[in-house]
């Protein structure tokens, strides 16, 4: 809650500045086993912030404390500072709108076991929009932004579920844009998806990017240089480096284990 | 050709392998008569009971009242009175089951209160049906006054098939996967949401079937309501849940044991009609379950 003319000044500010997300000294552990830590980065409005880093990186714990996910895990538990537009996000009472506000997309595709007119109508419903032309615009909407509508259009009401893998990616996405989000993040969404996909995705994405910030983890070096603004790159719990992606991606580096894992020297 | 010598060689049967393929077959054909001696008690009842009992069944014996001492007439008291107490029994279990199910398998975390309960189940679950039947009389009929009750009966019931409706209800509560509930959680539905658009919908069928397992045996069920609100003549039907009333298993231990001069047909037919029923429902549980399992939904 807002309650000074102080903390409102602050706010109005982080509605102008450039940055959506800031991360503070973020460490996660998982009982006595720390996950990831000292971890301190930026999310700026309208850019894809790509992350890398071999497995266990702790790619995938670091996305669920953004949309505070951890909530759901007791074993799970956050240090730091996580400030959603100038928000502390463990200062949310209403962690749905939060979660609402941010969209996920899963490395393996979530087709609810509904219909896909369901699927994407499901945020929509739960704000309580029932009026059934206003949900036809929106799911067109949706599955058309996320190069789907045209292949589904006259099936919507087979179930999302029996989607093939590639589909069911694509209709998770249309999924997340019917939460309008301001952020959407994607987990390594091309694991079960074909290269064909994998392309219409982030052509997908790239037309997302001026209306969201986006951050992408992802195995494939070459997926985060062909869409990422800036990229981190995080190895074994800790952010080694942040930088603009085609620097990293051109030797300009801080740290020799970037282009290392970059070239594909290990990981 | 020399190769194909060899090939053939490598194939030929050993001393060893004759006898463990020896040993295979009898083993199979020992495990094969064991599962199939299963099928003789069920045959060997309902013969038994069409054979013997099939010459009673006729409308009147269906719709009459029993007459002459219950030696002849028919049960329709009992047949009514045993819908009565399932059906009551259902009203009371099924939505207390299910909710509990819903909160042990969907909100319950894990500590000592979740534990206590889940042992308590499995300890309801064991309890003989006669020790509930004295539970019945002493919560229901006495503590809560219900008197000897349609109502007290079915109440007795109702507890002692809790554990049933339960443990179905929660084993398909968790077939459906883990990852659409995370799904719907990440795209800020509450619990109660994603329970009632995803969770639910999905487990249905497993819950039926569960529950019509539960009526089929609650209808079997003597001693519970021996003592709580089954009657042991009645020739009135019930007609509220605060009147008593007749039953078709009482019905059939009365006959058969307890009347005497009754022709050996009645209890006969009595037990073909229980056992109908019970096959009917067991059978549409079957059926619902084929028809469900054959939309594939994930």
């Amino acid at each position: 809650m807002v309650s000074t003319a102080e903390d409102m000044a602050s706010v109005q500010q982080h509605r102008d500045s450039a940055v959506k997300l800031e991360v503070r000294d973020v460490a996660i552990r998982y009982g006595s086993t720390t996950a990831i830590s000292g971890i301190n980065l930026d999310v700026r409005k309208n850019e894809i912030f790509g992350i890398i880093g071999p497995a266990n990186a702790g790619k995938t714990s670091f996305l669920k404390a953004l949309n505070r996910m951890n909530d759901f895990d007791n074993a799970m538990s956050v240090d730091g500072e996580i400030l959603f537009e100038g928000t502390n996000i463990s200062d949310v009472r209403n962690v749905y709108a939060l979660r609402n506000r941010i969209g996920v997309v899963f490395p393996l595709p979530v087709g609810l076991p509904l219909t896909i007119y369901e699927n994407v109508a499901f945020v929509p419903r739960l704000r309580g929009i029932r009026d059934k032309a206003e949900l036809d615009v929106i799911v067109e909407r949706c599955l058309t932004r996320s190069a789907l509508w045209d292949e589904v259009k006259d099936r919507l009401d087979s179930l999302g579920s029996l989607l093939s893998g590639g589909q069911q990616q694509r209709l998770t996405i249309a999924r997340a844009l019917s939460q309008e989000p301001e952020l959407l993040m994607l987990d390594e969404f091309s694991i079960a998806v074909d290269p064909v996909t994998t392309m219409r995705i982030e052509d997908v994405l790239k037309e997302l990017k001026p209306e969201m910030s986006i951050i992408l983890v992802t195995n494939l070096v070459q997926q985060a240089r062909r869409l990422a603004d800036r990229t981190a790159f995080f190895l074994d719990g800790e952010c080694v480096e942040i930088g603009d992606t085609e620097a990293l991606f051109t030797g300009q580096v801080e740290d020799s284990r970037t282009t290392d894992y970059i070239e594909g020297r290990f990981g | 050709m020399a190769s194909t010598g060899i090939i053939e060689n490598q194939f030929l049967e050993t001393e060893l392998n004759v006898s463990a393929k020896r040993t295979e077959t009898l083993f199979k054909i020992l495990f094969m008569f064991m599962a199939g001696l299963l099928i003789l008690p069920v045959l060997i009842i309902l013969t038994t009971l069409v054979v013997k009992g099939s010459s009673m069944i006729s409308f009147e014996f269906l719709f009459g009242n029993p007459t002459n001492g219950m030696t002849e007439g028919g049960i329709f008291p009992a047949l009514l009175g045993t819908v009565w107490l399932v059906g009551v029994a259902l009203v009371i279990s099924v939505p207390v089951g299910v909710a509990a199910a819903v909160y042990l398998s969907e909100y319950a975390p894990d500590n000592w209160f979740t534990r206590a309960i889940n042992l308590a189940i499995i300890n309801l679950a064991g309890v003989p049906s006669i020790v509930h039947a004295l539970f019945g009389v002493g919560a229901f009929v006495i503590f809560f006054g219900f008197g000897t009750s349609i109502l007290a009966a079915s109440m007795t019931l109702a507890v002692m098939t809790l554990p049933v409706v339960i443990v179905a209800t929660r084993e398909s509560l968790q077939a459906v996967p883990h990852a659409f509930r995370e799904a719907c959680w990440n795209m800020g539905a509450t619990r109660w949401q994603t329970i009632r658009r995803v969770v639910l919908p999905n487990s249905v069928s497993g819950i039926l079937t569960g529950v019509i397992l539960e009526v089929s045996r609650t209808t079997g069920e003597t001693a519970p309501i021996m003592f709580t609100g089954a009657a042991f003549f009645i020739p009135v039907l019930p007609e509220s849940v605060f009147d008593q009333t007749m039953a078709l298993s009482l019905h059939l231990f009365v006959v058969s044991t307890q009347v005497p001069h009754v022709p050996e047909a009645l209890p006969y037919g009595v037990a073909l009609v229980l056992i109908s029923m019970v096959l009917l429902m067991n059978s549409a549980s079957i059926a619902l379950r084929m028809h469900l399992r054959g939309k594939k939904k994930w």
